[in-house]
């Protein structure tokens, strides 16, 4: 064996001339477009302080956060119940959630939140139980009175997620369909049931191919909230910015309010990403391949 | 019903499409016994071992695994299939170790070995660890609890592998080429743990390349070719003086 000798190689780094230009250039564009923005009337910054954070705005930012929330945790439990189905032994489960991806991914999640905005003049009530049978006015069922003032926010919220469960179906199914093969016949050759193998293994290792694009359907449903206008409710963040702006008679420095939440929400969205994905990456740290 | 018989399979047929991977197997393998099945690549003793666990669901024979039939009962001569509970519950007695592990990755080795017992056997889960210790140290790898299979050699997760089938206290073993996808230094760190197996008396059916271990260790061997059984009996007999052309020549191949 020759003796190693360990000199660590001396040598002149290369030059990026055009990178720093390119830098430069675009900094002192962008610096240029925020002065000249300062100074411009029309973005009206006066109004923009004053009502970036009015208590009606607040509020307004809490009505969409809150159906970005809501809207999907259903939208996620719904879809992981949806994709579970789609690869169910069940026929009958496989065709249901079949249907239901056709109908709400197949149609504008703008023409269906106009749809449950007028579910009452549709439906009066909805019934649960055996219809057209009954013994005297005993009915073999209990019946739900529709009323005309349900809550818009709560037909907003179930536009939403449903519309949503239908993309969070197919997410989820492309994470089960990550998983190999050899797991779900190493869990049932352990008797493991149907179901106890989905819950503690397939899933499980299909979270980390999920997440990402579940950050992704999550940063776009905050967005998507600002069409609930169609209901129509009217208390969410876009619909109370444009409300306000009537009463200036200017729309710009409110939309630039509105933008300024919407852009807060989502960057708090990106940092709990981050988190929730090394939390799901157990087994997967950098250190694969090395052998212990 | 004897009960001497651990498996008994009579005229096992099974097919995907056209396509008959097995036809007409009838095997037995005695309680302790350790059966070997050789043969080239697609002459179906693969298929016919995800029989015995009914991963494969056989077109037509009869199929039991310690007096009962796998996969349906049988009552008043009429075969009804089972309900998926049932038929985990009989998978449950009948260990299986595959070629590629399978091993959990988001589990420690620990977790793994437990799996089984924490949520098929419902025990409770202190007593379970201990007991999965226990397996990991028979297996030589008590030092590995807390790793997960990413961070292991594919000789440790195979034996992982083994010590996690070994929790439900199977009756019987079944050996898909445990070896197959090891590096050569690795072979026999997990052939010892089988041998070990053996000779603590568990029934075993090896599907396996290791001419050596079915040698040593088997009470019988098998070779399959194309679907049917060529030639069976003792190992030494077999390998050594081989009765069929096919045999001989698919063990001159590999020897």
């Amino acid at each position: 064996m020759a003796q190693s000798t360990k000199t660590s190689i001396k040598a002149v780094p290369l030059r990026h001339p055009l990178r720093w230009a390119a830098a430069l250039y675009l900094v002192l564009v962008a610096a240029a477009f925020v002065v000249d923005a300062s100074h411009r009337s029309a973005y009206d910054w006066k109004s923009f302080n004053k009502y970036v954070f009015d208590a009606r705005v607040f509020k307004a930012a809490g009505v969409t956060l809150s159906l970005t929330v809501v809207s999907m945790l259903i939208a996620i439990i719904l879809g992981i119940t949806l994709a579970v189905m789609r690869r169910s032994p069940n026929p009958v489960f496989r065709t249901v959630a079949w249907i239901f991806i056709w109908v709400f991914r197949g149609t504008p999640v703008y023409v269906q939140l106009v749809f449950w905005g007028l579910l009452s003049t549709i439906y009066h009530s909805f019934f649960i139980g055996i219809p057209d049978i009954h013994f005297g006015h005993i009915y073999l069922g209990v019946h739900f009175p529709i009323s005309q003032t349900a809550s818009l926010y709560w037909l907003a919220i179930i536009g939403l997620s449903l519309n949503e469960a239908a993309y969070m179906a197919e997410i989820v199914r492309a994470g089960l369909l990550s998983v190999d093969n050899g797991q779900e016949e190493a869990a049932k050759s352990l008797g493991m049931s149907w179901w106890t193998t989905m819950r503690f293994i397939v899933i499980p290792q299909a979270m980390r191919i999920i997440i990402p694009p579940t950050g992704n359907e999550i940063v776009s449903m905050l967005k998507t909230t600002s069409l609930v206008t169609a209901v129509p409710l009217v208390t969410d963040l876009y619909a109370r910015t444009r409300n306000i702006s009537d009463e200036i008679y200017n729309p710009i420095p409110l939309l630039m309010v509105a933008s300024a939440w919407y852009l807060f929400f989502s960057t708090i969205l990106m940092f709990v990403q981050y988190f929730v994905e090394k939390r799901f990456a157990k087994g997967h740290s950098p250190l694969i391949g090395v052998q212990a | 019903m004897s009960n001497e018989l651990m498996v008994q399979a009579t005229e096992i047929h099974k097919s995907y499409g056209s396509n008959e991977v097995l036809k007409g197997i009838t095997l037995e393998v005695k309680r302790g016994e350790v059966m070997c099945l050789i043969g080239p690549s697609g002459s179906g003793k693969s298929t016919f071992l995800r029989c015995i666990n009914h991963l494969e669901k056989i077109d037509s024979g009869r199929l039991s695994v310690d007096g009962v039939i796998i996969g349906y009962r049988e009552q008043h001569g009429k075969l009804y299939e089972l309900k998926p509970s049932e038929a985990a519950k009989q998978r449950s007695g009948i260990g299986m170790v595959f070629q590629k592990f399978n091993l959990f990755p988001h589990m420690t080795a620990l977790d793994n070995v437990i799996s089984g017992m924490v949520r098929v056997q419902k025990i409770d889960k202190d007593v379970a660890v201990a007991e999965g210790k226990a397996l990991l140290e028979r297996v030589g790898l008590a030092d590995k609890a807390d790793h997960y299979p990413a961070h292991l050699s594919g000789g440790q997760q195979q034996r992982v592998a083994i010590a996690r089938s070994l929790a439900m206290k199977p009756k019987l073993m079944l050996f898909d080429e445990p070896t197959s996808a090891l590096d050569p230094e690795l072979v026999g760190e997990v052939l010892d743990v089988m041998k070990g197996l053996a000779q603590s008396g568990m029934t075993m059916v090896v599907v396996t390349h290791e001419m050596g271990f079915a040698r040593e260790v088997a009470d019988s061997l098998v070779f399959m070719d194309n679907g049917v059984v060529v030639e069976a009996g003792v190992p030494a007999e077999v390998l050594g003086k081989p009765q069929h052309e096919r045999t001989k020549s698919f063990l001159s191949k590999v020897i």
